[in-house]
């Protein structure tokens, strides 16, 4: 369709709208609006959003095809119940600025989440229209258009009301996604709050993990900007734990309540020969060096420097391996191997990501792992051992568990080596807060109702808490912590 | 906040030291910590250096660094009053302080900066400190006096004989693990290369001997796993479980290799950076 045709398309079912005549029929017969995109060749050589964005027809027409069905079975599919029915509403009627406030009642990133939420494992999943089509690629793009209204605002960009200074203090430990919306919410209701960073840059995962192509870094600052416009304290390079310790924050430093947002932390490695290796990295290592360290101008504005790589193999299959082996690519190899034993199917990543990276010529070994890291006598990756694999009965999480085929090994000649099968809890606040319960992987112990800790005023939530997981879902527990801090002040205030 | 460099000293040819106010830094710290800095927020490198002493009263850290890549020559450029925009720690684990009884304290180059914090630190807790302190010549041979302040015995060697004794390290702490009694723990920092044979010489006295790493990092808070070292078979990461090992279980060979892995690529920009200030005259 032409953008032309789009917007005749538009004019028609506006018209009939208005004589109340648009049925569901109509509504599915609305084509699903495909997300704008650079193309696959072009963007494998520049740093750039890959999706573009929808176009006012295209979010419009797109909003249409919602049959504003009465149970909204999308809302219960969303870790923060955002009221999509009427946010979708308001969108197909114009109406973006109200459309935004709706989503606002309940995410505070919706530029953020509307990009990198797994839409299609939430909201998406129970979509009627995506049901009708037994396809949930084919549900309304509930992400696409929530980033829509969230982008139609940058150029508004509304500071929040702050209530009446209420003289407590809170620290906020971590500045990615839970810590943002933990302070918003948290000063809003009045409190002095302070975000502490251990980086030199605020954002957190947002900014040293999610590539730009997924997240302009821009957006986040934004957000953060929106902070310190309400009056919230930031200081980075800051490591809670060295610096000063959570027991020092509260007893001396006359903070009230403190909340823990400081991430998942130490990469997980494989236990293979070879690790060690020069040119193996964790995908934390490598996407830190490139995001946030801006490796790729080495030599030309930027110190950093980064493997030149020419073969790359990452192991995973979730989000962050296709990131790694994106941005490989972006940096130069020439050819990117993903190395997942299990199969497409199983793969944690976003449908998205993974048909963005098939798009942009990363190569597929599934069923696949490596035994060893092969190097040379300089201690340089040259190649990697595989083992094919096959698919056995269902694990304990419920996909079907790989088993690895005696006798299969065979070599693939890289250069690189990415490992990014996921990380362990850091240990530093564990080490250094006395009280403080875990549990046996390491991850903070919180009552799910309130997300308090055992140690009185003291909250935390996100990967900390729930291992590794999702913007949306460190940005719903960030919410709920800051409710029950807020009550917690309130109540030892009234003391 | 930024960081001002309250005072500034060229030690030998590449050794420079600089007092920096970093109040937290100062208050908080213990011997054996770190910090990474990063000079500017324009995507300057991060690097870690060890923190030499401090004055938790004047607020302000000692740092010594040696010339070596782009990043550490920016920094031995700037002068009193300059400022530096990052200065995040102090980060690893402090020295594990133990009345131990004897303890040979090893420095090497610019090891010395390093070990000094840890020497007085043993010293306060009662242990007797030989310490031997070595370099190439003469001229690179830093911290001596501080190190006779807090020394029971002192031991100098050069390589090349212009001053103490013409010896490598390893030469009087073999001598000093035949005394008897034997030294109850050894201290070595230095080049790895020196670490290394260092912990050859003890393992045959069976003397246990920390050492500390300055590995590659990015972070320096076990985020990135960059820093990772082999000890006793098993990953460790010299940020988050050191930068203190029993130096006996430390795969040395395979550290050394990974110092190297950017070394083309950083020399490269070494030589970018000397272009520069030459041309900005700098170099006059």
């Amino acid at each position: 369709m032409t953008d032309k045709e789009k917007q005749q398309l538009l004019q028609q079912l506006l018209e009939k709208q208005k004589t109340d005549k648009l049925k569901p029929t109509d509504r599915y017969k609305i084509p699903p609006q495909d997300m704008p995109e650079q193309n696959p060749v072009t963007r494998r050589s520049n740093v750039n959003e890959v999706a573009t964005g929808y176009t006012e027809t295209q979010a419009r027409l797109e909003a249409m095809r919602c049959l504003q069905c009465k149970k909204a079975p999308c809302i219960n599919g969303c870790p923060v119940r955002i009221k999509i029915r009427d946010f979708i509403s308001a969108i197909a009627d114009g109406h973006y600025k109200k459309a935004l406030d709706i989503i606002k009642e309940n995410s505070l990133l919706p530029a953020v989440c509307g990009r990198v939420c797994p839409q299609e494992v939430q909201c998406q999943q129970t979509c009627t229209v995506g049901l009708k089509f037994k396809d949930p690629t084919k549900a309304v793009s509930i992400g696409r258009l929530e980033r829509f209204v969230a982008d139609f605002d940058q150029n508004v960009g509304s500071i929040p009301a702050v209530a009446a200074e209420t003289g407590m203090k809170v620290a906020v430990i971590g500045s990615g996604p839970g810590g943002i919306v933990t302070a918003a919410d948290l000063r809003r209701a009045g409190h002095d709050v302070t975000i502490f960073e251990a980086f030199h840059k605020t954002g957190g995962v947002m900014v040293y993990g999610i590539p730009e192509f997924r997240i302009p870094k821009a957006i986040v600052q934004k957000e953060i900007d929106i902070l310190a416009k309400m009056g919230v304290k930031i200081i980075c390079n800051f490591i809670v734990g060295r610096t000063r310790t959570i027991e020092q924050l509260l007893k001396k430093d006359g903070f009230d309540a403190a909340y823990i947002g400081v991430g998942a932390g130490l990469p997980r490695f494989m236990g293979i020969e070879g690790e060690s290796l020069i040119g193996v990295y964790s995908a934390n290592e490598y996407l830190t060096r490139a995001n946030l360290m801006k490796a790729y101008d080495f030599g030309s504005g930027a110190d950093t420097p980064i493997a030149l790589s020419r073969k790359v193999a990452v192991m995973g299959g979730g989000n962050v391996a296709m990131d790694s082996a994106r941005t490989a690519l972006r940096l130069g190899a020439e050819k990117v191997y993903l190395v997942y034993r299990r199969t497409e199917m199983e793969m944690p990543a976003r449908i998205e990501e993974i048909h963005h990276a098939q798009e942009e010529g990363i190569e597929f070994h599934i069923l696949q792992s490596p035994k060893r890291i092969i190097g040379d006598q300089n201690s340089r990756v040259i190649a990697i051992e595989c083992l094919k694999y096959r698919l056995g009965e269902p694990d304990d999480s419920g996909r079907r568990r790989p088993i690895p085929i005696e006798g299969s090994e065979f070599r693939i000649d890289v250069d690189t080596c990415i490992i990014a099968i996921g990380n362990i809890a850091n240990p530093l606040i564990r080490q250094t807060t006395p009280g403080l319960n875990f549990n046996k992987w390491g991850n903070i112990v919180v009552d799910e109702e309130t997300m308090a800790t055992s140690v009185q005023g003291v909250y935390a939530g996100g990967d900390i808490v729930s291992g590794a997981a999702t913007v949306i879902l460190a940005m719903g527990q960030g919410r709920i912590a800051a409710a029950a801090i807020n009550q917690y002040l309130e109540k030892k205030k009234k003391k | 906040m930024s960081h001002k460099i309250v005072s500034k000293k060229q030690l030998s040819k590449n050794v420079f030291t600089a007092e920096i106010e970093a109040p937290l830094v100062a208050r908080a710290r213990e011997p054996g910590q770190f910090v990474i800095i990063s000079i500017n927020n324009e995507y300057a490198e991060r690097i870690p250096l060890t923190i030499a002493g401090a004055d938790p009263e004047k607020g302000t850290i000692r740092l010594i660094w040696q010339r070596v890549g782009k990043t550490t020559a920016e920094l031995a450029d700037l002068k009193q009053g300059d400022e530096i925009t990052n200065v995040a720690g102090p980060l690893g684990k402090p020295t594990h302080l133990e009345n131990f009884g004897t303890i040979v304290c090893v420095g090497g180059g610019i090891g010395n900066a390093p070990l000094l914090p840890i020497a007085k630190a043993l010293k306060a807790q009662g242990n007797k400190i030989i310490s031997i302190l070595g370099a190439k010549n003469k001229e690179l041979l830093i911290l001596e006096e501080e190190f006779a302040q807090i020394s029971d015995e002192l031991i100098i060697t050069t390589d090349d004989g212009s001053y103490g004794r013409k010896a490598l390290v390893t030469e009087p702490l073999k001598e000093l693990c035949q005394r008897s009694p034997k030294p109850d723990q050894v201290f070595a920092i230095g080049p790895t290369i020196m670490m290394k044979f260092c912990c050859e010489v003890t393992k045959q006295f069976n003397i246990a001997t920390q050492v500390s790493l300055n590995t590659i990092m990015v972070d320096g808070t076990g985020m990135c796993g960059g820093c990772r070292i082999e000890f006793d078979g098993q990953p460790k990461f010299v940020c988050v479980d050191g930068p203190e090992f029993d130096g006996h279980k430390v795969n040395f060979d395979l550290m050394m290799k990974r110092l190297n892995a950017y070394k083309d690529q950083e020399q490269k920009a070494h030589e970018q950076y000397k272009k520069h200030r030459c041309k900005i005259g700098l170099d006059r």
